[in-house]
């Protein structure tokens, strides 16, 4: 696993300072000789650094998978594709499951909390790492659209081109709410000890497994979900009268659930979705959200879908209308698809091909002008 | 290239700032974008045409006249354009008022109702008239409030709006519109081109 170790202290949002910590990431594609490919990309709640080919953990594809690799959208045949696992995460950033040197055990809820500024604070640092002078793109979907949005207001001259994917710029009621629920569902199993487990022994698997379910639910489309599994009966003809999984989709949700707790942390999933309820860009800029963007040079392409109720179109709306009120360069399209939220993680060929098509257009008119 | 884009394009000047409202494919931004150097972006309902538009690096967004003309501040546009929608929406008169908003200048085409062969349909025939500019049968048709050359000179002067040239195309004939032969372009322009000011 690639890891860089930074040392620079960084001040994280709640006042605590963290340095000497751990940032890993993976790469694919080649960095170009005059540095001016590289493409950084943000994960969402649940993601690693491993965003294509296969995952070497999960050995699963890598959640990005559809959309990076060579000949795809984000080509890296031309562009060099930088992801870092967030802080907070747990696949080997600094995050709750770090072993505390003092202790010998993780650091559990003795992590501090931590915002999305503070995730693109720290991954800023690879820049500096690959002495990469301005990226070419940054991109992300969900959270890792959040993170995008946070990293051109932060950085407005280090990214020509950004792509904030199914995002929102504040957190809604509505999201927290879910995100609350997730975090009860983990808190309350007696497993969590107060986030002090000890994770090779008993994990509140449980509770992470029900927080899964449930945020997986928010993913997905009524539509999606009613054409996919309707009330087709899981391995059985007829309704059994008990609580067992009688229906598809309870078994589909349950095995969501169970392989889940096999590759995430619990308190990562808390300090995760914490930092997801904290972000409000627009209160940042005092009520305007425009003023996040007032510097910035970078062109932005905002993307929603259809069919996704948890970011749903008219909050990704909301960020093109704040572009707009400054003269910024800004495209958007909403994409039609019954996949719901989860559309940016899928195979949705028109969603593919037209970042395909933007980014390798705006590259080669970004070289024809230097030239 | 169309006819209407090449005069539209002669109205605007170098390194302006422009605003295409129905953008489609986006031919004429980057006609724009090729000889005026100018900053162009769009605005376009169809999803296909906003798309294709983004896939060449055009900064377009979806959305229509109607709803999202708001989002831009007052006079953020050297040169708003209008290319042959505003009889397809439900209130043209603030369709423009908008456009006059967001631009300093406004360039507006409009399929003339009063061409002759239209005029004729109706009076020969008696049938809702149908041509190559309006293709459509009166129960499928988008546009909902069809004008003559004379309707809109009539409109902006009632509106107080200031027509800075116009342009009458017939075929690929273009010629100058003026008060003394209004009546007679009236009559021959299958198309309107105005630019206007508040």
């Amino acid at each position: 696993m690639k890891s860089i170790i930074i040392e620079k202290t960084l001040k994280l949002d709640c006042g605590k300072e963290i340095s000497h910590f751990p940032l890993a990431y993976e790469t694919y594609g080649n960095l170009n000789e005059k540095k001016d490919n590289a493409i950084l990309i943000f994960h969402a709640l649940t993601g690693d650094q491993y965003a294509s080919g296969i995952n070497p953990i999960t050995k699963k594809e890598g959640w990005w998978n559809y959309a990076v690799g060579p000949g795809k959208s984000f080509d890296t045949d031309k562009f060099f594709v930088i992801c870092a696992n967030v802080i907070g995460g747990c696949m080997g950033s600094y995050g709750p499951g770090t072993i505390d040197p003092l202790t010998n055990k993780p650091i559990g809820t003795n992590f501090p909390v931590i915002t999305i500024n503070d995730m693109v604070n720290a991954q800023y640092n690879l820049l500096d790492y690959f002495k990469i002078e301005k990226l070419f793109a940054v991109a992300g979907g969900s959270m890792g659209g959040m993170q995008v949005l946070q990293f051109v207001s932060n950085f407005p001259n280090k990214a020509r081109v950004a792509l904030p994917i199914a995002c929102t710029a504040s957190h809604s009621a509505q999201n927290i709410a879910f995100n609350e629920l997730g975090r009860q569902a983990i808190m309350s199993d007696s497993n969590w000890k107060e986030g002090l487990y000890d994770e090779k022994s008993t994990n509140p698997d449980k509770g992470l497994a029900v927080a899964r379910m449930a945020a997986h639910i928010t993913y997905l489309s009524k539509q999606g979900l009613q054409e996919k599994f309707g009330r087709n009966l899981q391995e059985r003809s007829d309704l059994k009268f008990g609580f067992d999984a009688d229906f598809q989709i309870e078994s589909y949700l349950r095995y969501q659930g169970s392989v889940f707790v096999d590759r995430f942390d619990a308190n990562s999933y808390l300090y995760i979705t914490r930092a997801m309820d904290y972000f409000d860009l627009t209160k940042q800029y005092g009520g305007n959200l425009s003023k996040a963007f007032k510097d910035t040079k970078t062109k932005f392409f905002v993307i929603s879908f259809t069919s996704d109720w948890l970011y749903p179109t008219s909050e990704n709306k909301d960020i093109v209308i704040a572009l707009n009120a400054i003269g910024a360069d800004v495209g958007f399209v909403e994409i039609k698809t019954d996949k719901g939220h989860d559309s940016f993680l899928l195979d949705v060929p028109d969603f593919l091909s037209t970042i395909k098509n933007y980014l390798n257009t705006n590259y080669s008119n970004f070289n024809e002008r230097r030239i | 290239m169309k006819e209407e884009f090449k005069v539209i394009s002669k109205f605007i000047e170098e390194k302006s700032r422009v605003l295409d409202v129905g953008c489609g494919d986006g031919i004429l931004m980057e006609y724009l974008l090729k000889n005026k150097v100018v900053d162009v972006r769009g605005l376009e309902i169809s999803k296909e045409k906003v798309k294709k538009c983004l896939s060449k690096g055009l900064a377009v967004i979806e959305g229509d006249a109607e709803n999202d003309l708001k989002q831009f501040p007052d006079l953020s546009f050297d040169y708003v354009i209008l290319s042959q929608t505003l009889q397809a929406f439900m209130s043209p008169e603030n369709v423009i008022e908008n456009l006059l908003r967001v631009g300093k200048k406004v360039i507006v085409t409009i399929p003339n109702f009063g061409h002759w062969k239209v005029r004729l349909d109706l009076l020969l025939k008696g049938e809702m008239p149908v041509t190559k500019n309006l293709p459509y049968q009166w129960y499928n048709t988008p546009n909902l409030h069809m004008c003559t050359i004379q309707d809109f000179y009539n409109f902006c002067n009632n509106k107080r709006v200031y027509i800075y040239k116009s342009i009458s195309l017939n075929g690929k004939k273009t010629s100058k519109i003026t008060s003394s032969n209004l009546k007679f372009k009236n009559l021959i322009s299958e198309l309107g081109i105005f630019l206007l000011e508040k």
